[in-house]
């Protein structure tokens, strides 16, 4: 059978679960009333990009992107477009994606990540063919190093070097580790990346077996991914039943197995000697490196541990060569990253760029700007890990020096847009209070000292700091990040520090003249109500949720600052311009 | 070995390959400040205060856990570090409780001594307590979670080094804790009351429970007849507390010590061990020459391997010598024959032990058999710690004292008695004594030097008349998993047993390293005081313990045969499974 058209629909998570695989089942109703489900196939696809407002589906092979909310827009799209050949230009989905380069996620959303035959026909395992019969370890490792890729997960580390230790190393036995423990807040490249295009990641794990000699892969993914579990497990077991996986691959003498471990969710198992332990049924806690698991890791064997990310990009460097991917990028930094962009901004969502693309173009261009036309304050990169940069460094084209010199890192690729109405310490409260969450309480600079910054911020956000505090908190932000073991205890204090070198002036308007410009800090507010402009229509009194609020009908009404919780809900509920926050 | 060249503090030097950067300092006289570091332990890393630049790097690396490279430049010490150090110092100080003068490690804490040295004077942070419940479930071990500073090296030699996994990092972040797993209590936990995590705690969140108050109260009762008895282990450590190397047999000054203190009589253990190795060797040949009884046959006189073993190898209850430990022999016997020699009333005598070992605090009351006097036979095990401060408190000069005697009639002891301190010790006693049991004939070289040493299981075969005997000494617990399983496999095969007799001690060394002793075990300082065990036992008028005139006079006086019907009443004791988890 020939299909003529085909219907992608985007099955997004919890509560846009149901929603979207009813749209799907509408549609594939709505074909067979028009009796043209022969000619169109609707295809459920993992969702790559956050939509809360409707679903969106995307019609091959015109590639046109719609966002479907109902009934009428599933009729609207069937009958306009897949038997009229019109575009539906109402319920088009903008499609702030348009200038992106896509490497990674070159396969999420247009294949059926549950069918391997999609897969493969759009070159999946060719790659692996290739580097089983014609490619030795070191062809390999030298495109990898042309290439100029680095690890996506965090650090950057080149990933060449870590294939070469790998490589080196005499062992009965190597392992290949896919870390898929995403846990920055607000990123979600790995997941849609493990739903939409799962065998990417098991042609790169078993590239990288081939090529450094091991023959076991375990991917360590959240338990808190059940869909990309699902598609892993389905791909793995797809991949063995056409001996792309397991013994013999391809024919030849090669044998590599992949199996799933499953994480409980702990941030700092994302480190990857705390990996190991995990793996090992062991506390996750980080060990002191060297020895690197390239040499010495899961159950003291060598070990590679690349991302999901770095790995959905092997099989391309290998069928393309690395100079196509080292053509994409930076001097430092080659090929394109996925940032995950929210935050107060228009367009929230993935996106996959070229490296260099500058701060601005990802906010303006790709994020269409602020919300609500708001003042742009900062950006934060890299979530907890990384740091705030502001306005001025809008310009800064994005690579991993660039972003380390402003005080940041690219980390997994978070990126969430701060506008006027966010507090600057309080933003960098909440960044380090994930942190302080996650600490795996090993080593004292960071169980300690990220608790202690962190009741340091609270007192000034509190009105309660003095101007002493700050040279304190940078004396334990510095011992955090040069005495602690691991990465996330060393990159903790980021968001403090990046807070304090850029907007120093926010911190002492809270210690000096206790206030916050942002409104957040509660502390530091009063809300009151003007009485030139009470007309006493009592609304404010009745959205008081704590009853704070006196003052008779057609009276000038007042707050009772013991009681106000100052919550906010007076002044959005005065239509009167009559309540004041200061 | 392959040779590394490196700097230190522009100091040239040159090391094997592996040596950690700490190490490497050590050689040119670099003292870089550790916290959680311990030699005995693979480097943890976890304090942060070890920290150092290696020029090139923005870095600062932990020089505990990071081995030297070629070429290497180390700054040890400059004002960034020295300033990143005092602030984590500062951190752990902001939630450590400031009571050192209630603390049970004052005047001998590495924290204490690392604050001085820091001239630390005030903590700018914030404090923060955590307020967390003391476990003092089990007689041994108290264990203060709110003084501990989280180095890990409690839970390591538990894991690592004893294979018991009672300890445990427990909670998350600023939550994280040491306890047993889901937050047991000690006594109900797999703990094995070795107190090696006291031996190793830096500070005082782990420590011996002190009963020195109830032997002060008896002390003091006019009614009581106060005994005592020291192990071998502790003559030969108990000088480190008084500016002694360690090693320095003090056995005399001990003596006199504790007459000092108000003992009414000084007996020794050793004079409990000689008589252990009479009951144990006449055992051995019962099983191995007369085959009565299961092969091989494991020592008991060490009351936390018992433990493990009732615990964890169960399966070799019936391979247990049924002898009881020397000091609760020496306490049978105190109540019982000395009692009777000295005319009197057992009732009233209280008998206390002076150990290198916490575990002795858990054995006098582990089964009915510690009753067998018809009262407790050890009313108070001390550990050597417990010992030294009450000779401090006790105002007495200690290193000036006289050489004094132990006083009859259960002080006499022989080198075979006095090595059962030392891992190897109690296997070499029982093959003198074995060899004079099966042969008749005194051995000419008494010295089985292939059972000594740090290693932790050797191996070696001993003939005697012309039958082989195959032995294996095991010691600090993990190394007797693998002993066991040789055994278990050779069961499974049906086939004859590896070995014929076997020595564990649970502590690395053997007690001269027990739970009890003086702080800041090395492998240096367990090897000088095994050698002072040696040259007790090679200055010793008898060397073997079949040979002691006391013994000899007890078996005629009192006992009467060895294994016979008194031996049993009062020198033997049972095994039985225990839980792992008692919850």
């Amino acid at each position: 059978m020939t299909y003529k058209n085909f219907i992608l629909v985007y099955i997004g998570l919890g509560e846009n679960k149901k929603r979207d695989k009813k749209i799907h089942d509408d549609f594939i109703k709505k074909l067979i009333e028009h009796n043209i489900d022969d000619e169109t196939q609707v295809i459920k696809a993992g969702a790559h990009k956050l939509c809360d407002t409707g679903t969106i589906v995307k019609v091959f092979p015109s590639n046109t992107l719609y966002k479907c909310s109902s009934r009428e827009d599933i009729s609207n799209i069937i009958e306009k477009h897949i038997i009229g050949g019109n575009t539906v230009s109402d319920l088009l989905y903008a499609d702030h994606y348009r200038e992106q380069i896509r490497v990674v996620m070159r396969n999420c959303g247009i294949i059926d990540p549950e069918a391997i035959g999609e897969y493969i026909a759009r070159d999946g395992y060719a790659a692996l063919e290739k580097v089983i019969f014609e490619m030795t370890a070191d062809d390999v490792i030298e495109e990898l190093k042309k290439s100029g890729i680095r690890g996506r997960g965090g650090a950057g580390f080149p990933t060449w070097k870590k294939w070469t230790f790998t490589k080196n190393v005499d062992s009965d036995m190597k392992y290949i580790i896919c870390n898929a423990d995403e846990g920055d807040p607000g990123a979600y490249m790995d997941r849609s990346t493990l739903e939409g295009d799962p065998h990417s990641i098991l042609e790169a794990m078993t590239i990288a077996g081939h090529t450094t000699g091991a023959s076991n892969g375990i991917i360590y993914i959240r338990a808190e991914y059940p869909l990309a579990i699902e598609r892993l497990e389905i791909a793995i077991r797809q991949a063995k039943e056409l001996g792309l996986l397991g013994d013999n691959i391809l024919g030849s003498k090669f044998n590599f197995d992949i199996e799933l471990r499953y994480g409980a969710g702990a941030f700092v198992c994302g480190e990857e000697t705390a990996l190991i332990a995990s793996v090992e049924g062991k506390r996750g806690m980080p060990s002191p490196r060297p020895p690197f698991p390239a040499v010495k890791g899961l159950w003291g064997k060598p070990t590679i541990i690349n991302n999901v990310e770095t790995n959905a990009n092997i099989p391309m460097i290998i069928l393309k060569g690395g100079e196509w991917l080292a053509s994409i990028g930076t001097e430092g930094s080659k090929g394109t990253k996925v940032f995950a962009l929210t935050g107060k901004i228009r367009n929230t969502g993935l996106a996959e760029v070229p490296m260099g693309t500058t701060l601005r173009e990802m906010i303006y261009d790709i994020g269409g700007g602020i919300n609500n036309d708001k003042a742009f304050k900062a950006i934060q990169t890299g979530g907890p890990s990384g740091g705030l940069i502001p306005e001025e460094f809008m310009d800064t084209p994005i690579d991993y020096e660039n972003l380390q010199n402003l005080g940041s890192i690219m980390g997994s690729g978070g990126m969430i847009v701060m506008d006027s109405d966010d507090c600057i310490v309080d933003i960098a409260k909440f960044y380090l209070k994930f942190s302080v969450d996650e600490s795996c309480g090993k080593c004292a600079p960071c169980r300690i000292g990220g608790r202690t910054l962190l009741n340091m911020l609270t007192k000034i956000s509190e009105g309660k700091g003095e101007l002493s505090d700050i040279p304190q908190i940078k004396r334990v932000c510095k011992a955090m990040q040069k005495a602690s073991l691991c990465g996330l205890g060393q990159a903790a204090p980021n968001p403090v520090l990046s807070a304090l070198r850029h907007f120093e002036k926010e911190f002492k308007m809270h210690i000096e003249e206790k206030k916050c410009p942002a409104k957040k800090c509660i502390d530091l507010i009063t809300y009151n109500i003007l009485p030139d402009k009470c007309i006493g229509c009592t609304m404010c009194a009745r959205a008081c949720p704590v009853n704070a609020i006196s003052g008779e009908r057609q009276k000038i009404h007042v707050i009772d600052q013991n009681l106000c919780i100052k919550c906010g809900a007076c002044l959005k509920a005065c239509k009167f311009g009559a309540v004041s926050c200061q | 070995m392959n040779m590394i060249k490196l700097e230190i503090n522009n100091i040239p030097v040159e090391v094997e390959t592996g040596t950690t950067i700490l190490n490497a300092a050590k050689k040119v006289q670099v003292k870089i400040p550790t916290l959680c570091y311990h030699p005995d332990l693979v480097a943890w890393a976890a304090c942060g205060i070890c920290v150092v630049k290696i020029e090139g790097s923005p870095k600062m690396v932990r020089a505990c856990a990071t081995p030297v490279e070629e070429g290497m430049k180390v700054i040890t010490h400059d004002p960034e570090i020295i300033e990143v150090r005092k602030t984590v110092l500062e951190l752990i100080l902001s939630t450590h409780p400031n009571d050192c003068l209630q603390c049970p490690r004052n005047g001998n804490c590495e924290l204490q001594n690392l604050a001085a040295e820091f001239g630390i004077r005030e903590i700018h942070l914030e404090k923060r307590l955590r307020n967390l419940p003391i476990d003092d479930s089990t007689t041994s071990l108290i264990l203060n979670p709110e003084k501990c500073i989280l180095c890990g090296r409690c839970a390591h030699v538990c894991q690592d080094m004893q294979n018991v996994w009672a300890l445990e990092f427990v909670g998350r972040g600023d939550d994280t804790r040491i306890a047993p797993a889901a937050d047991a209590k000690l006594s109900e936990s797999p703990c094995i009351k070795c107190g090696q995590c006291a031996a190793h705690c830096p500070v005082g969140a782990i420590y011996e429970k002190d009963e020195s108050n109830k032997v002060w109260d008896a002390l003091e009762d006019p009614e009581l007849h106060t005994v005592v008895q020291i192990a071998p282990a502790v003559r030969v450590a108990i000088g480190e507390a008084f500016g002694y190397a360690p090693g320095t047999l003090l056995t005399g000054k001990t003596y006199a010590a504790l007459r000092r203190i108000g003992f009414n009589a000084i007996f020794d253990t050793n004079f409990g061990a000689d008589l252990t190795i009479i009951e144990e060797g006449s055992e051995f040949v019962q099983r191995f020459v007369h085959g009565k009884g299961e092969i091989p046959l494991i020592t008991s006189c060490c009351p936390s391997w018992v433990d493990y073993m009732e615990k964890y190898a169960p399966d070799f209850i019936p391979n247990f010598s049924t002898a009881k430990s020397p000091h609760e022999m020496v306490g049978a016997m105190s109540k019982t024959y000395y009692a009777q020699k000295a005319g009197i009333d057992p009732s009233k005598i209280f008998m206390v032990s002076i150990m290198p070992c916490t575990a002795k605090k858990y054995e006098i009351t582990r089964s009915e058999e510690m009753f067998s006097s018809g009262y407790q036979d050890i009313d108070v095990s001390l550990t050597t710690r417990e010992l030294t401060r009450m000779i401090k408190a006790a105002g007495i000069d200690f290193n000036n004292l006289p050489e004094e005697d132990a006083d009859p009639i259960l002080g006499t002891y022989t080198g075979a008695g006095t090595i059962f301190g030392a891992t190897g010790g109690v296997m070499e006693a029982a093959l003198r004594t074995a060899y004079f049991l099966v042969t008749g004939k005194e051995l000419e070289n008494v010295a089985f030097t292939a059972v000594r040493g740090l290693e932790g299981i050797k191996e070696a075969s001993i003939d005697i008349n012309g039958k082989e005997i195959k032995i294996a000494v095991a010691h600090w617990m993990s190394n007797i998993e693998t002993v066991l399983n040789r055994i278990r496999e050779s069961r499974k095969k049906g086939e004859e047993p590896p070995y014929h007799f076997i020595e564990v001690m649970a502590c690395r060394g053997g007690c001269i390293s027990g739970g009890g002793q003086p702080y800041g075990t090395t492998d240096e300082i367990r090897e000088q005081r095994i050698k002072g065990l040696y040259l007790d036992d090679e200055k010793s008028t008898y060397r073997c313990s079949h040979q002691n005139p006391d013994i000899i006079k007890l078996y005629k006086d009192f006992l009467g045969e060895p294994l016979g019907e008194n031996a049993h009443k009062y020198l033997h004791t049972t095994y039985r499974q225990r839980p792992i988890y008692k919850i």
